[in-house]
């Protein structure tokens, strides 16, 4: 058994939330410090996830499962199998690794307690996305993680370029989530499970659904927003604007490999069909070629990284998508040594930037001497990441050629296209593992010095990893890999792993090719990166610049829409709510053909038609008042006559709030009449007191003609009944209005106190609101628009 | 209004509402009234307190902001709710002490104080968009 058994995987992948609440405290006390305890906590993980790779190397599977919502069969569930394990390791190792060197990277920062909580959150959040079970569980972790990437690429909040790059990703990936829940829904329909464990044990209850197609597209488009696979790839290089530290975990070894394990996990289950092995190669490939090519155009170290990762996606994506063990295996591979020279090298670059003071490769150069450790490990995850031997990089490399060589359609085009990234990803891969350290020394901002052991524990850690993993490539394979493959693929798969290639085959000359290929690039490449610019210049637009549009398109409409809806003419506003009510109170009436039939009624007694007279002065009195304030306090007869007819009918309660009711409204309409700068007499033309009368005349028309129809429908009285014969016996009053007020019905009483409260505190807002801070508002807007606009 | 016998006659009727506020709140579960009634009857003596002696004297007497009358009110009546859990019987159920104290019978209820608890957010609420029309940037 893993330690202690499966509850304590329950407790491992809860332990990240509650490491994220000790990160301030800790940090208040111990400064940067603080990393040393907080990384045991994810250290911790690795461990408890380690001891599981024996069982699941021998495939077996765990699952525990707890109970949430059991009306719609909605469990709070985690699934331990090769997929998931491989997963949990790197996102807690290098999630260990990651709050190491942020507590070197933001020594002294204000905010770092909260950087810390913001990036625990998020281990947490990827834990549960890569051991979910339940989808809806899976959801959950999935937007949490969209929601803690939005807290930490706007770290720097006080940055506008930050701020929108926060909004975008979480635009982009929350659009994307939302498809992945209307998937989700879609997969429970088709197959009756909310389980992933069950789904697997019947792989073919999707494919064979008429829902296949849209399940196919929602989930897509879960994985393609974030994973950042064309067109939807701009978020990702923009997310650099965060601290090095989240562009190192999320934006590359983790949170945008999400996306790739979703497919992963839905391969077994949905891959192997046509369009599953058209449509993901054929994005994945896309995304391969752009993304390196836009990477070339690049100066910034971190943006060189940020789109290789985006062409790294492109590629896992490619992999996946062909369905076939062996191109699964190179995925596999792949995504294993990318984590680790891809989290690598951002550190690097953020050591590099932390000490010289500038990322731009054009004024970096000749480091070598000043930061030996970070060259060194810059150098080994750079060689894994060109893919040359003896690196992990090389084994994936070699092994996805060979899948992608032997891929069931299209083989070749797949391989050259594979070759056409790889190449540039080995220019690029060149051009930061040179460029900064090698050649003549640059002067930098800062004098550049080696960083402390948190800043180079991280990189050095990774890139021996890489190396150690290439070298034991066999034990690798079977321990970590091959579990895996086995997972996504739906069956077990047992291929040996050789560093060596056995024989001379296709990848092998495909591996040399690249490497030609890429050399060239490299000695190309600063002719290349104006190549790029001009033709980038050329296009002119970009999904990122098409983000912005929609953005202030969006503004646009809602302010068009305010303008038009909100005119700030109450008289219009009123005659809106008059026409409505008149549309509902007659419609039910014509469509069922149910008026009420006036020859039941019974004349009314002297009293009553003396009360009837009294409303009737008042309302004389109101059309005819000479201002506005005799008009409203004439309001008030016709008030307190209808409260006197309550009272005739044995409604005391309502009588007499009917009563308190009339008075008040007369002195708060008073009190707002004194406050609104009207003309005291009525200044409206001939016509619009026509309508305006004829909308009144109607509307009270049509309450009269559904009060007389409801009153003619035989009544049933089992409600008054039940009432008058429990309000004494259970609820101990004998008033029966107030008991259904504060108990039978109290929980409506909660709703409407509630609303009174809002209301209150609403009338309070909108009274403090001065005419200048409407002028505020605008200014506010547009400033925001300029925002957007730049 | 804002006479010598009305400024006499205001904190005398204001006092008097008040109780009479309480009284019909209080018999509200067996007679006409309760807490909704009661708030508005409390409201209009606050009204009426306010045109003889201005905001500032209402607030003044009043010591909090309505508004803070209002949400404990709030509170007070979500709180009345949660008793009947910790019983292990449905939200709401009522819970009833009944006891004699100096030979008089009273019954406190987890009702009373739901309905004590309306009778606050309507004197809170409505007092404080009374107060906030009635008041001037000069006062």
């Amino acid at each position: 058994m893993p330690l202690s058994g499966n509850e304590a995987t329950v407790w491992a992948l809860l332990l990240p939330f509650a490491a994220a609440a000790l990160g301030p405290v800790l940090t208040h006390r111990l400064k940067h410090n603080a990393a040393w305890i907080l990384a045991v906590f994810p250290a911790f993980i690795f461990i408890h996830f380690l001891s599981y790779v024996p069982m699941v190397a021998a495939g077996q599977t765990f699952t525990v499962s707890y109970e949430w919502i059991p009306t719609f069969g909605i469990t709070f569930s985690f699934y331990i199998d090769g997929l998931s394990t491989l997963f949990a390791l790197l996102v807690s190792g290098i999630g260990t690794l990651v709050v190491l060197y942020a507590g070197g990277y933001l020594k002294g920062h204000t905010q770092q307690g909260i950087f810390f909580t913001y990036l625990l959150l998020f281990m947490g959040a990827m834990l549960g996305v890569v051991t979910a079970d339940n989808m809806i569980t899976l959801f959950v972790y999935w937007e949490l993680t969209s929601i803690t990437s939005f807290l930490l690429i706007g770290f720097d909040h006080l940055r506008t370029a930050s701020r929108r790059s926060a909004l975008q990703a979480l635009v982009v990936t929350g659009a994307g989530g939302m498809a992945l829940l209307a998937g989700f829904l879609l997969v429970y329909l088709a197959s009756g499970t909310w389980q992933m464990s069950e789904l697997l044990t019947n792989p073919d209850v999707l494919r064979s659904s008429s829902l296949y197609l849209p399940i196919f597209i929602l989930i897509c488009l879960g994985a393609f927003t974030k994973s950042a696979q064309f067109p939807f790839h701009f978020w990702l290089p923009n997310a650099m604007e965060a601290p090095t530290p989240v562009s190192a975990y999320l934006h590359s070894a983790t949170m945008v490999k999400a996306g790739v394990y979703l497919l992963m996990r839905m391969q077994p289950v949905m891959g192997g069909t046509e369009i599953w092995m058209t449509v993901l190669p054929f994005f994945g490939g896309l995304t391969l070629v752009i993304g390196t090519y836009l990477g070339l155009r690049q100066t910034d170290l971190k943006l060189i990284l940020a789109y290789t990762t985006v062409a790294s996606l492109g590629l896992l994506v490619m992999l996946t998508g062909s369905s076939s063990p062996h191109a699964i295996q190179g995925a596999v591979l792949y995504l294993f040594a990318h984590s680790l020279f891809k989290g690598g090298l951002f550190m690097a670059a953020g050591t590099v930037d932390h000490e010289a003071g500038t990322r731009d490769i054009r004024k970096l150069g000749g480091l070598r001497h000043a930061m030996p450790i970070t060259f060194s490990a810059t150098v080994l995850a750079a060689l894994s990441m060109a893919g040359l031997p003896p690196l992990f990089g090389f084994v994936a490399k070699e092994v996805l050629y060979d899948g992608l060589w032997h891929a069931h359609s299209g083989g070749i085009f797949w391989a050259f296209t594979g070759v056409v990234g790889n190449s540039m990803m080995f220019a690029l891969a060149a051009i930061v593992a040179i460029k900064p350290f090698l050649g003549p020394k640059v002067e930098t901002p800062k004098h550049a010095h080696e960083g402390p052991l948190m800043l180079y524990a991280g990189p050095v850690v990774l890139s021996v990893a890489g190396l150690i993993a290439g070298l034991f490539v066999a034990s690798t394979g079977e321990w970590l890999v091959n579990p895996m493959t086995s997972a996504i693929a739906g069956h077990s798969v047992t291929k040996e792993l050789h560093l060596i290639p056995a024989h001379i085959n296709a990848a092998l000359f495909l591996s040399l090719l690249t490497i030609a290929l890429g050399s060239t690039l490299f000695y190309f490449s600063d002719q290349l990166r104006s190549f790029v610019d001009r033709t980038l210049k050329i296009i002119g637009w970009g999904p990122d610049k098409g983000f912005d549009q929609f953005i202030n398109a969006t503004v646009r409409l809602s302010a068009f829409v305010t303008r038009t809806v909100q005119t700030g003419d109450m008289v219009m506003y009123m005659r809106a709510a008059f026409i409505a009510l008149i549309f509902t109170l007659y419609t039910p009436m014509i469509i069922t053909g149910s008026w009420p039939s006036l020859s039941q009624f019974e004349l009314v007694t002297l009293t009553e038609a003396g009360i009837i007279a009294v409303a009737l002065v008042g309302l004389y009195a109101v059309l005819t008042a000479k201002n506005r304030v005799t008009a409203m306090v004439s309001l008030g007869i016709s008030g307190f006559s209808v409260a006197v007819i309550y009272l005739l009918f044995g409604a005391p309660d309502l009588s007499f709030t009917q009563f308190m009711v009339e008075t008040l409204s007369v002195v708060i309409l008073a009190l707002v009449m004194t406050r609104l700068n009207l003309q005291p007499s009525d200044s409206r033309s001939v016509a619009s007191k026509l309508l305006d009368s004829s909308l009144a005349t109607l509307t009270g028309l049509g309450f009269a003609l559904t009060l007389m129809s409801v009153t003619q429908q035989p009544f049933d009285a089992s409600l008054s009944e039940f009432f008058t014969a429990f309000s004494r016996t259970i609820a101990h009053g004998r008033n029966i209005v107030n008991v259904i007020l504060v108990d039978f019905r109290g929980f409506d009483t909660i709703g409407e106190i509630s609303v009174v409260m809002v209301t209150g505190l609403c009338v309070l807002a909108l009274i403090r609101v001065r005419p200048v801070s409407s002028k505020n508002n605008e200014e506010t807007t547009t400033q925001i628009k300029q925002e957007a606009k730049s | 209004m804002n006479t010598v016998i009305f400024r006499t006659v205001a904190p005398f009727l204001t006092a008097l509402m008040t109780l009479f506020s309480i009284f019909v709140l209080l018999r509200g579960h067996n007679e006409p009234g309760g807490g909704f009634i009661g708030g508005l009857i409390a409201v209009s003596a606050f009204a009426i307190y306010g045109i003889a002696y201005g905001v500032a004297g209402v607030r003044r007497a009043l010591h909090v902001h309505p508004m803070s009358i209002a949400a404990s009110g709030l509170l007070l009546a979500v709180a009345s709710v949660l008793p009947s859990l910790f019983l292990g019987q449905p939200t709401m159920t009522s819970q009833w002490l009944e006891f004699s104290l100096f030979g008089t019978h009273i019954a406190l209820s987890t009702p009373m104080f739901f309905d004590i608890g309306v009778y606050l957010v309507v004197v809170g609420a409505i007092t404080s968009i009374a107060l906030s029309l009635e008041e001037r940037e000069s006062d």
